[in-house]
C-alpha cells in the first residue's frame, strides 16, 4: 500500500471513529453543562447501547445477509435499541446514582465516587449476564466497498457512521439551539438557580440531559459493536476517549465535544502512519494529559458552564 | 394580594429569618429596607420559592404557597429580578427576554415590542450577548425579562446596586411605571431614600425581624430611618 493510500484509509477511519467519538463525548459534556460534574458511567451507557444492538440483531437477521431495504431497516432499529436502552441506563444512573447525592447537597467527591461504583456494577453485571468473551454482531449488510479516495477503500460501515453521525450532530445542535428543551438546557448551565425562577424545571432538564446524552452514547455503542463486537468491557476504552475529545473541544461546549471528537479520531488514527500502531491509545490519552495541561478550557475556550 | 404570616427560614442550624409577618396589597409598590444581612434577601428568595419556610405561611391570592417549588412561581404570577440581575451571559438580550417567557404558551411578540419600548436600549443591544451589556443595561434587561412573564407581582432584589446615579433614577422611574401599568411591586434596596420616594409603604428590617413598618412618607420622616438608612445612603452614593 502507498502511503498516499494509507493516509487516506486511515483518514477515512478515523473521520469514523471520530464521529463514535463525539456522539459520546457530547453526552459526557451535556451533563457536564447541567450538573458540573463528569458522568464516569457514561461507558456503561456505550456498553449497554452495544449489547442491546447485539441482541436485536442476533433476533432480526438469519441465515442469510440482509441488503437494500432490509439493510436500511436493520440499522435503524439497532441504533433505535442501542439509543432507547442507552436512554434507559442514563435515566437510571441519574435517579440512582446522582439524584439522591444532588438532594443532600453532596460534595463532587461523592458523584465521582458514585459515578465509579455504578460503572463497575454494570459492566461486571454484563459479564455475568453475558459472558466474559468478545461476541461478534451479526451483519446487516456485506460491508463492501462503495467507492475509494486516491484508492483508499471506503467501507459501508465506515458510510452507514458518516450518515448517522451527521444526522445525530445537526439534530442535536438544532434541538439546543432552538427548541424549548434546548433553552432550558442552556439556561439550567449558565445559571440554574434563575433558571428556575425562569420557570424551567431543573430535574425535568437534567432528566432529559441524560436521556439525551444516554441515547446518542446507546446508538454509538451499537455502531461499534457493528464493527469491533461487544463484550462487557467494551466501554471502558472508547468512553475514555471520548471524554478526552469533550476535554479537547471544552467540556460543556456542544460543538467542541463534536469537533473534539473527529480531530481525536483522525489524529489517532493517522499515528498510525507516523507513530506506529501500537501507540494509539497513548496519541489519544497523551493528548489529554497535554490539554489539561496545557489548555485546559480545550480548543473553544468557552468559560465553563456554555452547553451550547 | 401577598401575606407573610410568621415566617421562619432557616439555613442549616441558623435561623436567618425570625418569623416574619406583612402584606403586600395589589397596585402598591412596597419596600424592605435593611442593612446588610439584614435578611432581605433571604425574604425575596423565600417569596419566590428558592427557599421554603420552615413554619409559617405565605398566602398569594387566597393561595398557601409557602411550599411551592421556585419553577412554579412564573405560572403563578410572581416573577423575581434577582440580586446582581443574574443575565444568562451567553444568551443574546432577546434568548435572555425568551427566557422570561418560558412558561408561557403562544406568541409573545408583542410582550417583546412592548419590553422594547420601554427598554429602548435591549432593541438596539438585541443581538449582543447578555454578559457583554453594562450594569444598567443588564439592569433593564433582568427587569424585561421578568416582565415577559406578565407577572401581577414584581420582586425587585436591589435593583440599584452598583449602578450610577443617573441609571438609578432611571430605574426608579420604570418601577413607577411598571406600578402604574397594573403591576404590584415588593422591592428590597438599600437605598432607602430612592426606594421610600416612589414607595407607598415600606418595612424596615434588622437581624432577620421586621422591627417596623409604615407609610413610605412616614418613613421618610421618621427619625430612626433618617438617622440609620438615610444618612448612610447619602455617604454611600
Amino acid at each position: 500500500m502507498t502511503l498516499r493510500r494509507e493516509f487516506w484509509y486511515l483518514f477515512v477511519g478515523g473521520v469514523a471513529n471520530g464521529f463514535l467519538y463525539g456522539m459520546v463525548a457530547v453526552g459526557y459534556t451535556l451533563v457536564y453543562g447541567v450538573l458540573r460534574l463528569i458522568n464516569f458511567a457514561h461507558s456503561e451507557i456505550f456498553m449497554s447501547g452495544g449489547f442491546a444492538g447485539y441482541f436485536v440483531m442476533k433476533a432480526m437477521i438469519g441465515s442469510s445477509v440482509p441488503s437494500g431495504f432490509a439493510t436500511v431497516y436493520l440499522i435503524v432499529i439497532g441504533i433505535v435499541a442501542g439509543g432507547v436502552v442507552g436512554a434507559i441506563v442514563a435515566t437510571l444512573l441519574e435517579r440512582v446514582a446522582y439524584r439522591p447525592l444532588r438532594r443532600r447537597n453532596a460534595p463532587k467527591l461523592a458523584y465521582l465516587i458514585s459515578a465509579i461504583g455504578s460503572s463497575y456494577f454494570l459492566f461486571n453485571l454484563a459479564g455475568k449476564e453475558f459472558g466474559r468473551y468478545s461476541i461478534s454482531v451479526p451483519q446487516p449488510y456485506v460491508n463492501h466497498t462503495v467507492f475509494t479516495i486516491f484508492g483508499a477503500p471506503v467501507q459501508l460501515y465506515y458510510i452507514v457512521i458518516l450518515i448517522v453521525g451527521v444526522v445525530m450532530f445537526l439534530g442535536l445542535d438544532r434541538v439546543v439551539a432552538t427548541t424549548k428543551l434546548g433553552r432550558g438546557i442552556r439556561a439550567v448551565a449558565q445559571d440554574a438557580e434563575t433558571a428556575s425562577l425562569m420557570g424551567v424545571n431543573i430535574d425535568r432538564t437534567i432528566a432529559m440531559t441524560f436521556i439525551v446524552g444516554g441515547a446518542l452514547g446507546g446508538a454509538a455503542g451499537f455502531l461499534f459493536g457493528l464493527g469491533t463486537g461487544v463484550v462487557f468491557t467494551m466501554g471502558f476504552t472508547p468512553a475514555l476517549k471520548a471524554f478526552t475529545a469533550a476535554v479537547l473541544g471544552g467540556i460543556g461546549n456542544l460543538r467542541g465535544a463534536m469537533i473534539g471528537g473527529l480531530l481525536l479520531g483522525v489524529v489517532e488514527s493517522l499515528s498510525v502512519v507516523f507513530v506506529q500502531a501500537a501507540y494509539i491509545d497513548v496519541v489519544a490519552f497523551g493528548i489529554l494529559v497535554a490539554v489539561l495541561l496545557i489548555r485546559p478550557t480545550g480548543l473553544l475556550g468557552e468559560r465553563l458552564g456554555r452547553a451550547a | 394580594m401577598l401575606q407573610v404570616n410568621d415566617a421562619v427560614v432557616r439555613y442549616g442550624a441558623i435561623t436567618a429569618l425570625h418569623g416574619i409577618t406583612f402584606e403586600v396589597q395589589k397596585g402598591e409598590i412596597v419596600t424592605l429596607l435593611g442593612a446588610n444581612g439584614a435578611g432581605k434577601s433571604t425574604t425575596l428568595r423565600m417569596l419566590s420559592g428558592l427557599h421554603a419556610p420552615a413554619t409559617g405561611s405565605i398566602v398569594f391570592e387566597g393561595h398557601d404557597i409557602s411550599q411551592v417549588k421556585a419553577h412554579k412561581f412564573m405560572e403563578l404570577g410572581i416573577a423575581h429580578v434577582p440580586e446582581g440581575r443574574r443575565i444568562f451571559p451567553q444568551m443574546t438580550v432577546e434568548e435572555n427576554l425568551e427566557m422570561g417567557a418560558f412558561t408561557r404558551k403562544g406568541s409573545f411578540s408583542d410582550d417583546m415590542e412592548r419590553m422594547y419600548t420601554t427598554f429602548p436600549i435591549l432593541k438596539e443591544r438585541r443581538k449582543q450577548l447578555g454578559g457583554n451589556l453594562s450594569g444598567g443595561e443588564q439592569q433593564m434587561l433582568a427587569i424585561g425579562r421578568a416582565l415577559m412573564g406578565n407577572p401581577r407581582l414584581l420582586l425587585l432584589d436591589e435593583p440599584s446596586m452598583g449602578l450610577a446615579p443617573m441609571i438609578i433614577e432611571t430605574i426608579f422611574r420604570i418601577i413607577d411605571e411598571i406600578r402604574d401599568s397594573g403591576t404590584t411591586v415588593f422591592v428590597v434596596e438599600q437605598n432607602a431614600a430612592q426606594a421610600l420616594r416612589i414607595a407607598d409603604r415600606g418595612y424596615v428590617m434588622e437581624n432577620g425581624r421586621i422591627v417596623f413598618g409604615d407609610k413610605a412618607s412616614n418613613l421618610l420622616h421618621d427619625e430612626r430611618v433618617r438617622a440609620v438608612y438615610l444618612g448612610e445612603t447619602v455617604e454611600g452614593d
